[in-house]
């Protein structure tokens, strides 16, 4: 059963909170974080849109998910692919640990390497529009390697 | 011949070209004005998987993809 989890349009936040809540309620963790992204309404967008590339995307969660099992942990993530409207979901990352400590400390480092490394590309929708959100969006470590001299 | 994939907001149809190794797709992308916003902020992986050096060899068959900064969430 995969951990990650992609879905066309919004999440059904209810539905994958409970399911994973009831999928590892057996396995004695003490902790369980999800942390649920929702569209905001901002600059008169109508909601956003994300293009998703998941092979790349499946090969850094699985890194994520030995990094987390090393500390005896376990992670799921889920995220939308295409339009998400203002006060939808389009991102749940989730872990879940023995013990809080390891619990709050992997969600957040987990969630902020998710922004900065994730394939994944966001449009604003706006005025029947889809708009590469460029000044939010951040290069990949390693990026520019085409123009570089070396 | 190998294929160069354009990710996320690069609206830019594949190309198939000869290459030996990244230097060669630099070459030919470092000439073609479309690239020219993408070609300092992109990321690079060959056949998934991200690399580093533009020494890196390529035989024929391989996907070069060029990954654009991101903003999941």
């Amino acid at each position: 059963m995969s951990m990650l989890e992609l879905y066309n349009g919004a999440l059904n936040v209810p539905e994958i909170i409970t399911r994973w809540y009831a999928q590892e309620s057996d396995y004695n963790y003490g902790a369980y974080i999800p942390f649920i992204g929702t569209v905001r309404e901002e600059d008169g967008i109508d909601g956003l849109s994300f293009d998703v590339y998941e092979p790349i995307l499946t090969a850094w969660f699985e890194t994520w998910q030995a990094k987390a099992a090393s500390l005896g942990a376990k992670l799921k993530m889920a995220h939308s692919r295409g339009d998400v409207l203002v006060h939808q979901s389009s991102y749940i990352a989730a872990v879940f640990s023995p013990k809080r400590r390891v619990a709050l400390e992997t969600i957040e480092k987990f969630v902020e390497d998710f922004k900065a490394s994730a394939p994944i590309w966001k449009y604003d929708l706006k005025n029947g529009q889809r708009l590469y959100a460029a000044d939010r969006s951040t290069a990949i470590q390693g990026a520019g390697l085409l123009g570089s001299d070396e | 011949m190998v294929t160069i994939e354009f990710l996320g907001p690069i609206q830019k149809a594949p190309l198939t070209l000869e290459a030996s190794s990244l230097r060669d797709v630099a070459r030919v992308l470092k000439e073609d004005p479309e690239m020219a916003q993408w070609i300092e902020n992109c990321a690079v992986a060959v056949n998934d998987t991200l690399v580093a050096s533009l020494d890196t060899a390529l035989q024929s068959g391989d996907k070069v993809s060029l990954l654009p900064p991101v903003c999941g969430g």
